[in-house]
């Protein structure tokens, strides 16, 4: 098999690779820096915990109108947004740490989604939720990830200077601005969007996946900010590009094989990573034997 | 003074009689196909409960307490076989049930799933549980489902046989309607998509080619290679229908649809019945819709 009909020719044939492509394109277009920023500020997990917190939402939008795009958006981002903010005022007015409260929250929340979805008799749709289908991209959701990439990015930009202020010294920041809590509070929604929008393509368990795994990867390549954005961004495309490349030919389910692409970038970038990779343990390094 | 007596006797074996014909049978079915053909046979003296309820997947059922106890409850058991029921078991044990367990499939020759890899490897040789999709199964279903009847209940033999036997005719009118319909269509256009295999047992009876994306269950989720073959396959064959299906992913269908002009059919129902006001409320209604639903995509 020559290297066209093996890493080409599958997009140029099927319209639904071009679909999957583009949709997996965009969500690491808006997923990456987001999942980068989450890194830096130390809230890799609170990415998973949210996109469990989003599946109540989903649910009930499932349960009025079934598979239906508009009304799973909808209830994803209220529930998400929901749980981020109910989450952190907690934190705010109780002993409770904003951990354990996101914790308590996104648990109750999981257990009200599975219940909701149950109710409607079928539990094969749950997996349809959890899962996703990136395969079967149509064009309105294909908007809608391309949208919320736009907004992502565009958004990014915008809060760009106080959100890094406020992920290297936030005491800094809130001595000089007010801007730290809507910087926040924008920051958390661009989260819930991004997962929202990766959930109609790789379900809510996996959408994490492409916004973490390329942001922890690039943090071994990359010093700078904007550099290790760029780079996730990249690792990101190629996992979408790779792992659909992977369904194709092995058979093996899609929206899994996307992000197990990205998890070996990320374990490769681990051992072979510059910047604090394993490497420098097991290669000897040179100017010692001089 | 004796014939009052008599009088009263006679009177409190009626009130048991009659209190014991209002008592029914408890009966659990698997699900809502199989509860459906039990009602039939068991008419006014049997209560039927279903496990997995219309429109829900028999193959991923996860059972609740209360379903335990329908099971502890329950005299006679009645379930598909051939694999289907895989969560029943434990389901049964965990019950401490000690009603009778019935295969309804029992008698029937049961197919092994088809299961045609791309590189022709790796063929895992599956029974195919969906053995009601063929007419003439369902009429070994309903013998059994008499016999374990008339087993547990042997005071309403009479009546099971009756019922059973009238459901029967029913049944073979049901046949050969879709034995008619089927030879209306001509030989080359009886191919259809249909996003779960479940019709092997329609497709062998009745001769119309059915080709699925997903594998055997529902559990497995459908790959690029997958989507891309089937793809491939209506192009090349010219495949003039595709069939969206209750329980599986409808996007997925509209897809390929799109992507090869394909017609895209009504829902078909393959695992479960619809609700009580859909199109496929029994056996019967879901077979008659069903051919109907084929027949109308591949008339044109």
């Amino acid at each position: 098999m020559n290297p066209y009909d093996f890493l080409i020719a599958p997009f140029i044939e099927f319209e639904f690779m071009r679909r999957a492509l583009v949709g997996s394109f965009a969500l690491a277009l808006g997923g990456a820096p987001v999942g980068v920023f989450l890194m830096l500020r130390r809230m890799s997990l609170t990415g998973d915990a949210m996109a469990h917190a989003i599946l109540p939402g989903a649910a009930v939008g499932f349960l009025f109108a079934g598979l239906n795009l508009f009304a799973m958006t909808t209830g994803g981002i209220v529930a998400g947004v929901t749980v981020a903010v109910g989450a952190g005022l907690i934190a705010r007015s109780t002993g409770l740490k904003e951990d354990a409260s996101l914790a308590a929250f996104y648990l109750v929340s999981l257990a009200l989604g599975v219940l909701i979805v149950s109710i409607k008799g079928s539990n094969i749709d749950l997996l349809h939720v959890l899962f996703g289908t990136v395969l079967a991209l149509d064009d309105a959701t294909l908007i809608l990830i391309a949208l919320i990439a736009t907004v992502s990015l565009v958004a990014l930009a915008i809060i760009w200077r106080p959100l890094v202020l406020e992920c290297v010294d936030p005491n800094y920041l809130r001595s000089v601005s007010r801007s730290g809590a809507p910087t926040h509070l924008v920051f958390l929604a661009l989260m819930v969007l991004n997962l929202v929008g990766g959930f109609h393509a790789l379900g809510t368990l996996l959408a994490v996946g492409i916004m973490m795994l390329p942001a922890a990867a690039a943090r071994f390549w990359a010093r700078e900010l904007t550099a290790m954005i760029a780079l996730a961004i990249v690792m990101a495309v190629f996992s979408g590009y790779a792992g659909l490349l992977l369904s194709y030919h092995t058979g093996a389910a899609a929206g899994p094989a996307i992000i197990l692409v990205a998890g070996i970038v990320y374990v490769g970038s681990v051992l072979l990573g510059p910047i604090g990779g394993l490497k420098r343990y097991f290669v000897r390094v040179r100017h010692l034997e001089a | 003074m004796l014939a009052r007596l008599l009088a009263a006797m006679l009177f409190a074996l009626l009130s048991v009689a009659s209190a014991r014909a209002q008592e029914k049978l408890p009966v659990v079915a698997t699900f809502s196909i199989l509860g459906d053909l039990v009602k039939n046979v068991g008419g006014d003296r049997v209560a039927v409960s279903t496990l997995v309820q219309p429109n829900g997947d028999a193959h991923v059922f996860q059972p609740s307490p209360a379903d335990a106890k329908t099971i502890a409850d329950a005299k006679v058991i009645f379930m598909n076989g051939i694999g289907l029921e895989g969560w029943l078991d434990r389901l049964i044990k965990a019950s401490g049930s000690k009603g009778e367990v019935v295969i309804a499939t029992k008698g029937v020759k049961p197919h092994e799933m088809k299961d045609d890899d791309a590189h022709g490897h790796a063929h895992e040789h599956k029974l195919d549980p969906h053995a009601w999709q063929s007419v003439a199964n369902v009429k070994i279903y309903v013998a059994n489902i008499r016999d374990a009847l008339i087993a547990a209940d042997p005071a309403g033999r009479e009546a099971y046989e009756k019922n059973a036997a009238g459901y029967l005719q029913r049944l073979s009118a049901v046949e050969s309607e879709i034995k008619e319909t089927v030879a209306k269509i001509p030989a080359t256009k009886r191919r259809i998509i249909t996003s779960h295999d479940a019709f092997g047992y329609f497709a062998s009876s009745y001769g119309i080619e059915f080709i699925a994306p997903q594998g055997v269950s529902t559990e497995s989720e459908a790959s690029a290679r997958d989507v891309a073959k089937i793809i491939r396959q209506i192009r090349a064959q010219k495949i003039p229908a595709v069939f969206l299906e209750n329980i599986s992913d409808p996007r997925l269908m509209q897809q390929i649809a799109k992507e090869t002009g394909a017609k895209i059919g009504g829902t078909v129902y393959s695992d479960s019945l619809s609700g009580t006001d859909g199109p496929a409320a029994s056996y019967i209604a879901m077979m008659e819709h069903n051919i109907r639903q084929f027949a109308a995509a591949l008339a044109d």
